[in-house]
């Protein structure tokens, strides 16, 4: 799958100093997958991970990916420290700032584990073999007989033993192992992996000292709170400041170009006030009086909007995946059930809202952001300011939540876009009215399936449409069909189906698209999982049965064209898994017990994304309109498991995460603005609203790792609803759920 | 003129008077624990002390606190160990962590007035609390664990 070598670095390839002149480094290489190169066009090699060991003992791991609440600054570290055979408490974690010699530090896809499992493990490894080499040398034994363990090397034979800081001059000598000479430890030998380690901030977070980029700050900064045009693509005309420039503190208005379609993640524009403090800075902008050009948005409505995807989903759209032929199927049949699917707009709304401190100087940018993609930030930073990516160092702090929304760095832009303009550091500070305004928001999706019935209920043809404004109008303004939101739940519905045909419809953009956690994933599940509901229903069978027979017998289907199929995958999408998830959580949730009654009911649903296995079973109580989750049981299959304490944790605050999907979430625009701007209109679950008790049950597992982050998602909203039809009969086919109990 | 105590020391405040406490806090004192997160005392991330009660920072006027006691998540315990702190990290409970010190200094204030809190309790007192990684099973389990009620 991947290619790796490791060389030794020198010090100076390092920016920030992190290392002292007697520290032995390593940097792996890894071929980026193949995906990612032929997309960026960048075949070449590329450092990626880094480690370090000091004279004075200390190993410093840096973690070259963003911190959002995954415990990805754990995890990774955990695998290089475990080949490594260090003392944990010896180790020191530095961030990375974004630098392309890291290999993609783009936070997202749920890859961070998938992709860095491995490199992490040569980097721990080869800095253990020298060390075992430089001890060897020093004691003239045979390097076979000396043994790293636990931040020392022992020759046992002659019972000595040197720490790992004394034999760092010269384990830097020793020529670097090639990746055939390295020993891996079997995992009944791993002192962290499949262990619960601390979180790295976890101290820091508790007594309030971790920093978040909303706590970064740089000497003589000024704070900016930026009023952006009302509808996406508008334009300043003109403004008076008088007012605001009245407001104590603040000192003066800027304004920040619109951006130059395709909106990319390029600032909106508008006009900033600069101020001594934050507060003084959203007050003076109150005070603003703006004339904007609207630009061609203006006439946006969500409900003419909805429409005109429904319309689009009702007629034939361009076919994504064709088995068999479903219109002849369709033609022998005389049994059919169809229905469509809505699932509106959703905003990201993490707690901490966009925010970032930028300074430019001397033709450089300096930064501090809380960024799923620092080099993302290079880069936008660069065009938005006219320098080199080379030129942006950007240091990354904690997140205060990402969920997609700080991988696209405009925010960091509009820092440094005033920073070069007052030529002073620049806060810039979103409100959550501005987070949930001017997001890039999760695409909505009209659906629409058709499937023709045997005797038993089973379906024979299946037809669905899915009809959204795509994410790559970010690049392409001419962009109106999916392309790989349609991989994720459309394509590969992996049930066996003799006719199936997916198509997709196109749709325009007219507010800013983006990724929001586990993607198209969410109405592709929603949809999928509630039809198949919808049939087991209607043939009156038990659910899990139901949902085992469309799944198939065990088989192993290769989701690749046939042309790049010549390589063994090993993440094949397999049945075998699917189902012992679904017997899992069937098991666990008491499935074949709990019989409904009262208002009460389990629903289940199973999806795979991010090449995990997740089967799901709610439990709901409807209560006068009023919906409980008192239980939800979540069964995974993820391969490898690093950290199963985080994996559990992601997957309570997935489970959290659908609910409020399924329940509250909804963004809407009028006259071509988004209505929604704070907690009171744009709801997230609260603790007396979420699930009560989410049961994680990991599947053991040898395979290799595969994404976390996201994959507990997408089946919580098909569950939930499919638990509320069980419960009452009433099927929910719209999201989200609000008041259609009432 | 506005004199308060911030964590034990005290300090003099005069400029704008419906300054919100939280932006006194965070940019003028540099004690950055509490979050701004909605500005609107939606959802809990700015929670500190006042007189040993919680307040939503972010829509509290310094006018309000004069020769108030304010006490932050800085401030909550000399070294870190307070019950609900310890509680915390037994429980692992964060994520991102954003959240938590306001969901901390909640929890703390409905301890000391209700030390042996129910689930009711535990809904009422925290559900001004928003957590967008979603760890309430957690913050659920680590108010028990600190007031040494059975999770």
């Amino acid at each position: 799958m991947k290619n790796n070598t490791i060389t030794v670095v020198t010090r100076r390839d390092f920016l920030g100093g992190v290392f002292s002149a007697g520290a032995l480094v390593l940097g792996a290489t890894v071929l980026p997958i193949q995906s990612k190169a032929a997309v960026s066009g960048d075949a070449t090699w590329q450092p990626s991970v880094y480690l370090g060991l000091e004279p004075d003992g200390r190993v410093i791991i840096i973690a070259h990916r963003s911190e959002m609440g995954t415990g990805i600054r754990t995890a990774l570290p955990m695998v290089v420290a475990d080949e490594l055979e260090a003392d944990w408490k010896r180790v020191k974690i530095e961030q990375a700032i974004g630098d392309p010699k890291y290999g993609s530090q783009d936070t997202d896809g749920s890859e961070s584990i998938r992709d860095f499992f491995d490199p992490m493990r040569m980097a721990g490894a080869t800095a253990r073999v020298m060390l075992e080499n430089a001890a060897a040398a020093k004691w003239g034994v045979p390097a076979s007989e000396c043994k790293a363990k636990n931040h020392e090397v022992v020759h046992a034979k002659s019972d000595r033993r040197l720490g790992f800081g004394e034999l760092v001059t010269l384990a830097a000598k020793q020529p670097v192992p090639a990746k055939a000479q390295l020993k891996f430890k079997s995992p009944a030998e791993y002192r962290y992996i499949g262990k619960n380690v601390p979180i790295t901030d976890l101290d820091d977070i508790v007594v309030g000292r971790a920093t978040f980029g909303m706590d970064a700050r740089m000497p003589n900064m000024v704070y900016a709170s930026v009023e952006r045009p009302p509808v996406f693509g508008g334009k300043l005309k003109s403004y008076d400041d008088a007012d605001a420039r009245k407001v104590r503190g603040v000192s003066q208005t800027l304004t920040i170009p619109p951006f130059k379609p395709p909106y990319a993640f390029q600032p909106l524009g508008g006009v900033a006030v600069i101020a001594d403090n934050t507060w003084a800075a959203m007050q003076g902008r109150r005070k603003l009086k703006i004339d904007w050009d609207l630009g061609p948005n203006a006439s946006l409505d969500s409900t003419a909007y909805k429409k005109t995807l429904q319309e689009t989903s009702r007629k034939p759209c361009k076919v994504a995946r064709n088995d068999g032929d479903v219109d002849a199927a369709f033609k022998k049949a005389t049994k059919f059930h169809e229905a469509e699917y809505y699932v509106p707009h959703l905003a990201h709304a993490s707690m901490e809202p966009p925010v970032a401190v930028a300074e430019f100087k001397n033709g450089k940018v300096e930064a501090w952001a809380p960024t799923q993609n620092p080099q993302a930030v290079q880069d936008t930073v660069a065009k938005a300011v006219g320098i080199r990516p080379a030129d942006v160092i950007c240091h990354v702090t904690l997140l205060g939540g990402g969920f997609g929304r700080k991988s696209k760095p405009d925010y960091v832009a509009e820092a440094a876009i005033l920073s070069k303009q007052l030529g002073r550091p620049v806060k810039v500070v979103w409100s959550r009215e501005d987070d949930v305004r001017f997001d890039f928001y999760h695409a909505v999706a009209a659906m629409y399936i058709k499937a023709a019935i045997d005797e038993k209920g089973r379906p024979t043809a299946w037809l669905q449409r899915s009809v959204f404004p795509p994410i790559l109008s970010q690049d392409d303004v001419n962009a109106k069909y999916g392309s790989f939101e349609l991989e994720m739940g459309w394509t590969d519905v992996p049930f066996a189906i003799p006719n199936f045909r997916a198509e997709c419809g196109p749709a325009d953009t007219h507010i800013r698209i983006g990724w929001l956690r586990s993607v198209a994933n969410i109405p592709h599940a929603f949809a999928v999982q509630s039809f198949t509901d919808e049939l087991a229903a209607a043939a009156g069978r038990d659910r899990v049965e139901y949902l085992l027979d469309v799944l198939g017998q065990p088989r192993k289907i290769d989701l690749r064209p046939p042309k790049q199929r010549a390589k063994p995958d090993p993440y094949m999408l397999d049945i075998a898994r699917m189902r012992r998830v679904v017997e899992i959580a069937a098991e666990r949730s008491g499935w074949a017990k709990k019989k409904p009654g009262n208002g009460r009911a389990l629903g289940i649903a199973v999806h795979r994304s991010f090449l995990t296995y997740v089967a799901t079973v709610v439990e709901v109580e409807v209560d006068k309109g009023k919906i409980r989750i008192p239980r939800v049981d979540v069964a995974l299959d993820t391969g490898k498991v690093v950290h199963p304490d985080r994996v559990r944790a992601q997957l309570e605050g997935a489970s959290v995460f659908g609910a409020t999907i399924a329940m509250m979430g909804e963004i809407t625009a009028a006259n071509g603005r988004v209505q929604q701007s704070n907690f009171n209109n744009y709801p997230v679950a609260r603790i007396n609203e979420a699930p009560v008790e989410t049961h994680v049950h990991i599947v053991p597992s040898t395979e290799p790792p595969a994404g976390v982050g996201e994959p507990g998602v997408p089946p919580m909203s098909p569950a939930i609803c499919n638990a509320i039809f069980a419960a009452t009969g009433k099927r929910i086919r719209e999201l989200p759920i609000k008041k259609q109990l009432t | 003129m506005i004199e308060l105590t911030v964590n034990g020391s005290i300090k003099q405040y005069d400029g704008d008077p419906a300054m919100p406490v939280l932006w006194y806090l965070r940019d003028l004192l540099e004690l950055t624990g509490a979050k701004f997160g909605c500005g609107m005392g939606l959802c809990g991330a700015c929670t500190v002390h006042v007189e040993g009660k919680p307040m939503r920072s972010c829509v509290t006027n310094m006018s309000d606190v004069a020769g108030k006691r304010i006490t932050t998540i800085e401030g909550l315990s000399p070294n870190g160990d307070h019950p609900v702190q310890k509680a915390w990290r037994a429980a692992n409970v964060p994520q991102c962590g954003y959240c938590q010190a306001g969901q901390i200094m909640q929890a703390a204030a409905l301890l000391t007035e209700k030390p042996r809190p129910t689930d009711r309790d535990i809904d009422e007192a925290m559900q001004g609390n928003i957590c967008r990684c979603g760890t309430y099973q957690r913050i659920r389990q680590a108010v028990k664990m600190a007031a040494g009620v059975k999770a």
